[in-house]
């Protein structure tokens, strides 16, 4: 391979009309779909040979643990930093996500994702930052547990998938829920762990999942997200079942 | 009084520590950040926190971690504030434990640790290999919380323009840019602390995030902040090379079995358990690059005649390495193609993380400008010629706290507060960055600014790394002069449009890298001996009758003015730095 052809749906800002445009770049072994964009910066002339302006995408640690660089690339929602040109189809389109407020060109406005984990509480209400003391103690495979949920780079891919992120509800998606859930099994999380599930009964939460399991599907970190679905949903269950015989 | 009012400008682990102390206080905290916070470049650090906790009775203490500390970073630390952060680290471990860091357990289920580089203790706590990333999602957890109950505005997408100096140059404030409008507005405060991380990106791709282009630390130093020991940077042992950036294997993987070697006669040569038999494959990463070094180019032993050597940790159980090293597995699988549980990894030394940065005073974190302070992988304070693991980490909490405290404290002893200074300043800055603004962007010449930055990295790693000679040195300080010339008369902006313009961000940040650049190799060429990151073969030998002293760099047109500081030994005497044998520390 000599050269790769990239198809790039631009757009210089929310509300102006979109267009695609075409870049040849010269292959390099191991190159990335990062990497093309920064040889975009670096020369930024398209496949006709016109002189154009960089593509503006969004992306910081380039090593899939910031979660930033996340774009549509061939249709499917994934981090642009770990998309290895040689095994992409060509040409290889690249969109912004469609379900966040565009910016410009692949870079979209991701605030909400913030503000959605305010929504349920994501945080465990502490005395203070002075030394109390050790917290809880924990077992090795507890933390196994915890560790693995507490991955989530917050990138975005698992609400890009969801089809009931839509405009026509307020679902706070998958990755706010997995957030719950490892609070909630994180020893001093547990404690307010009734303030986080009643967070996720509002409008919004967990009777918004249609069970599309989308979200595990494209996950970059692999978290088991139709899992924490289901073990919140459970939780919501307990909770309905003890409010009903007035027991909290 | 009216609550006090901070700026933080940083949402990386030491900002979010900064802001915490301060709304937990009770001020207010406007929190601005270049990037939405889980996107900051402290989510990148891999192998854990020092805190000496002696949970397995080896007989460490806080005074051990200082000792190590001053020791690993070749006596050129202030020796106060570091005995200060050893002290305060366990407290800092509780805190993480009890806010949500899923720290590794023993089987008791206590916080368990490792041994990481510069130490013979276990003495960090870990997650993983992903202690940062977890560090920082509990503490933005934190700020959350703070930010429901009032205690602190998070500006995300706000990049730092410069800060607001008054008449008698107090910083009243910062003037910043939103990153999509370009608006440019002022925020005023009565105390700002800069957390803006480290400056890799001058060295092009190494290990830091790519925003870690040292940008506004550069703007401080041109608007008057010292820039203390830039010379010292730090190259790290264990990287390896992807499509895009440098990929850091952190000691992580020596903590857990990892051995480095080469062949040597078909056989493998484990060169670092020879040289240093105490310490073996965890000597201080500064001595373990110029080891590598010597057996790459010296003895020609680098694989298949590359300046790589093995770093080995597949005789280890998989499963193992899965739960205690899973990112670095997970990263050198998908980003080197390869399996560490399988086969050696390859690595090369690369740059990692900045020693020198914004001079601050040694108990406030407060830099020369009152109303000015700084804290993390910015600021200068702890770690003298050379980082040990798991310090890094350490600092930007504990720098993060104290800049935070003293921040409110400074607040509360001011006579007059930025409410009654005249507007005057801040409709001045917000003119002269719109002016700056428009006067990059009809920048019409013929040399694009990511090019430009190209031949900036490719300088700075051939020619200011890990061995460095006068000469060369003094032609690199030309040749970055030439650069500056270059960017200010034959920068050619490709996007001159008004809105989410980066290449404009990306021209102002290369501006701060240049000039920080020449603070780095300026300050190397004046230093003429050899202390932790900083080797001339010229002058191998620390000399601390002449050069146990701080290099402080002060911005003037005509380019970096030096002077020096005494460092602080007060508590330690400096003594020779072996570590080939394991050496009774005083």
């Amino acid at each position: 391979m000599k050269e790769v052809y990239f198809k790039i749906k631009r757009c210089l800002q929310r509300g102006r009309d979109s267009y695609w445009e075409e870049f040849v770049i010269p292959y390099r072994s191991e190159m990335t779909v990062v990497t093309a964009l920064r040889e975009i910066q670096k020369n930024p002339v398209n496949a006709r040979g016109q002189k154009t302006t960089p593509v503006v995408w969004e992306c910081s640690c380039l090593e899939e643990v910031c979660g930033a660089c996340s774009m549509i690339i061939n249709g499917r929602a994934r981090q642009a930093c770990s998309a290895f040109v040689a095994r992409l189809e060509q040409p290889i389109l690249l969109e912004p996500l469609s379900k966040f407020p565009l910016v410009r060109d692949l870079k979209v406005d991701r605030l909400e994702m913030s503000q959605n984990l305010r929504r349920v509480k994501s945080w465990i209400p502490v005395d203070g930052t002075h030394d109390v003391g050790p917290g809880p103690h924990q077992s090795v495979r507890h933390q196994q547990r915890v560790y693995q949920l507490s991955r989530c780079t917050h990138c975005g891919c698992c609400l890009e998938a969801c089809p009931q992120v839509n405009p026509h509800n307020d679902f706070v998606g998958a990755y706010v829920i997995s957030q719950v859930r490892w609070l909630n099994r994180l020893p001093s999380g547990a404690l307010n762990a009734e303030d986080r599930v009643d967070a996720l009964m509002a409008s919004g939460g967990l009777s918004e999942c249609s069970q599309a399991q989308n979200c595990v599907k494209v996950c970059p970190k692999g978290l088991p997200l139709a899992e924490s679905i289901i073990e919140m949903q459970k939780s919501a269950t307990l909770r309905l079942f003890k409010r009903s015989l007035g027991i909290s | 009084m009216l609550r006090p009012r901070a700026i933080v400008v940083g949402g990386g682990i030491s900002g979010l520590m900064a802001s915490l102390r301060i709304a937990e206080l009770g001020g207010h905290v406007t929190l601005l950040s270049t990037l939405s916070l889980h996107r900051s470049g402290s989510v990148t650090l891999q192998e854990g926190i020092n805190a000496a906790m002696d949970t397995k009775k080896e007989g460490d203490s806080p005074e051990r971690h200082f000792q190590e500390t001053i020791r690993g970073g070749d006596f050129l630390a202030h020796q106060p504030p570091v005995k200060r952060m050893c002290e305060a680290a366990p407290g800092l471990i509780h805190m993480l434990d009890r806010i949500g860091v899923p720290f590794h357990r023993t089987e008791e289920g206590w916080v368990d640790f490792r041994r990481l580089d510069g130490s013979l203790y276990h003495r960090a706590a870990f997650a993983g290999t992903t202690t940062g990333q977890h560090t920082h999602h509990a503490l933005a957890g934190q700020i959350r919380h703070h930010e429901s109950k009032g205690g602190v505005t998070l500006y995300e997408g706000w990049e730092f323009l410069s800060a607001v100096l008054d008449d008698q140059l107090m910083c009243r404030g910062v003037v910043a840019m939103n990153r999509a409008s370009m608006e440019i507005r002022a925020f005023k405060a009565d105390a700002v602390i800069f957390c803006t991380g480290g400056l890799g990106m001058i060295y092009g791709g190494s290990t830091p995030a790519i925003l870690s282009t040292g940008s506004a630390a550069g703007v401080l130093y041109q608007q008057g902040v010292y820039y203390a020991n830039g010379e010292f940077i730090q190259i790290h042992p264990s990287t390896f090379t992807g499509p895009d950036k440098s990929f850091l294997i952190s000691e992580a993987v020596v903590s857990e079995g990892g051995r480095y070697y080469v062949l040597r006669d078909k056989e493998p040569w484990y060169f670092l358990e020879e040289w240093y038999p105490p310490y073996g494959n965890l000597v201080p990463r500064d001595i373990a690059t110029r080891a590598i070094l010597k057996v790459v180019e010296n003895f020609h032993l680098g694989i298949e005649g590359e300046k790589e050597v093995c770093l080995d940790v597949s005789h280890r159980d998989p499963d193992s390495l899965y739960s205690r090293l899973g990112g670095i597995v997970e990263t050198y699988r998908k980003f080197a193609g390869q399996d560490p549980c399988r086969g050696p990894m390859r690595v090369r030394p690369n740059v990692h993380y900045s020693m020198g940065g914004l001079w601050v005073d040694s108990c406030r974190q407060m830099t020369n400008i009152p109303g000015l302070f700084a804290a993390g992988e910015c600021d200068y304070q702890y770690h003298g010629a050379n980082c040990l693991g798991g310090n890094a980490l350490l600092s930007s909490l504990y720098g993060g706290r104290v800049a935070g405290e003293s921040a409110f404290c400074y607040i509360k002893g001011l006579e007059k507060g930025t409410d009654s200074v005249d507007e005057g300043y801040f409709t001045r800055e917000i003119k002269k960055q719109t002016e700056d603004n428009q006067k990059i962007l009809q920048k019409q010449g013929s040399v694009n600014p990511h090019r430009l930055h190209q031949q900036l990295g490719t300088l700075m790693r051939e020619n200011v790394m890990t061995i460095r000679h006068n000469k060369v040195l003094a032609e690199t300080d030309e040749k970055l002069q030439e650069m500056m010339e270059q960017w200010e008369n034959n920068l050619t902006m490709t996007d001159v449009t008004h809105w989410a313009n980066d290449e404009l961000i990306f021209a102002r940040h290369l501006r701060s890298m240049l000039h920080l650049a020449r603070v780095i190799t300026l300050g190397a060429f004046r230093r003429n001996e050899s202390r932790g990151a900083h080797y001339k073969p010229e002058c191998p030998d620390r000399d601390d009758n002449y050069w146990l002293k701080m290099t402080k760099a002060k911005y003037t047109e005509k380019g970096p003015e030096f002077s020096y500081e005494e460092v602080d030994t007060s508590l330690m005497r400096p003594c020779v730095r072996d570590y080939t044998t394991s050496g009774v520390l005083v």
